[in-house]
């Protein structure tokens, strides 16, 4: 677990060490006139994801009361919310208005944001079998590592969304 | 440290701690850019600070201490060599398991880069196969109170004996409840 961690610190610190170049030691002013950066689309994201790590945690409680059921809607309402929030930045990337050839600011922007979205992506797939396994009856009160390894890499992508939210986005 | 990707309840936790801390970064930003600064350096100092000192589950009990039983009859020894080891002296009469753990170091044990340790061992083994004929020869874990441990549990014994200096005696003394010693040997 501390290997996965130190190799996404190093992941994302990369993107993050390019981010701080172009926007405080290369003086480009961020975002870059003429672009305006979909600050309202990301902030529903935002909920959204939060929601989402809201609903995974009720998931993993309920199962560990034995309650299937409150797992089962549980991980169904995480992953619809996970796919909500990857539809939801695929139209912001859509109407951004800029490209990755537009210079540093759009190409830093796509990649930092898509990082994380790839994150995302690996994470609904995570979520899509355990879905499966859940309406298969796999996990039990006594059982249930799978929900529990898929609920600390949802957290984890949440966390990071917040750290990418927060740089790119507000400040 | 406690790894705050510990658990899904830990890990759940650990976002609102980082949601609480962003708050803070952006409330402080929006004032002024240098008080954003500074309460960043703050939020992060005090996240370093909280994972250094929260306690690890399970950290602070005491491991569990490893017990074997022999046979009727017959008086087992399990030796412990360290690789690079040239001979040990074993008690007559006795049926022996000499083990010698591969004694990575923490880098190489956290890297999975064992290979070079293992070698190592595996050459100590066969040359102490080839000095003790009536001995199994067995290369263990990197961990030389783990490699003990692993082979009490199939190979039970009445004493262990140690072929390498206090520090590896006394780690193994703390996991295992039978009389252990040092014996003669050569490097």
């Amino acid at each position: 677990m501390y290997l996965f961690i130190a190799s996404e610190i190093m992941l994302f610190g990369s993107f993050f060490t390019a981010y701080f170049f172009v926007r405080i030691v290369n003086g480009v002013p961020w975002p870059s006139p003429p672009y305006h950066l979909p600050v309202f689309v990301a902030t529903v994201n935002t909920f959204i994801l939060m929601t989402s790590s809201a609903t995974m945690h009720w998931a993993t409680t309920s199962i560990k009361r034995g309650n299937v059921w409150g797992m089962r809607a549980g991980l169904l309402l995480t992953f619809l919310m996970g796919l909500a929030f990857l539809i939801a930045q695929l139209y912001e990337y859509m109407r951004a208005g800029f490209n990755t050839s537009d210079g540093a600011f759009p190409t830093i922007f796509f990649c930092l944001t898509g990082l994380h979205s790839c994150h995302v992506f690996i994470g609904l797939a995570i979520l899509a079998f355990m879905t499966i396994r859940a309406w298969r009856g796999h996990f039990t009160a006594e059982h249930h590592h799978g929900v529990e390894i898929g609920g600390i890499y949802w957290h984890f992508v949440d966390v990071m969304w917040i750290v990418v939210f927060t740089t790119v986005y507000i400040l | 440290m406690r790894n705050p990707l510990r658990s899904e309840s830990e890990a759940y936790r650990f976002l609102w701690v980082i949601v609480a801390g962003a708050v803070l970064i952006i409330v402080g930003a929006f004032i002024d850019t240098w008080l954003g600064v500074a309460v960043a350096v703050i939020v992060f100092a005090a996240l370093g600070w909280w994972l250094m000192h929260e306690p690890v589950p399970g950290a602070a009990d005491p491991l569990p201490v490893v017990t074997s039983e022999t046979p009727p009859g017959t008086h087992r020894v399990l030796v412990v060599a360290p690789p690079g080891t040239e001979t040990v002296s074993v008690p007559d009469g006795a049926e022996v398991l000499v083990v010698v753990p591969a004694l990575a170091s923490t880098e190489e044990s956290l890297t999975g880069a064992v290979d070079d340790r293992r070698d190592d061992a595996e050459a100590t083994a066969a040359a102490l196969g080839a000095r003790l004929p009536d001995a199994r020869v067995e290369v263990g874990a990197d961990d030389p109170a783990l490699a003990v441990e692993d082979a009490l549990r199939i190979f039970g014994a009445d004493e262990v004996l140690v072929a390498g200096d206090d520090g590896l005696l006394d780690a193994i003394r703390e996991r295992v409840a039978l009389p252990v010693s040092r014996t003669r040997s050569g490097t």
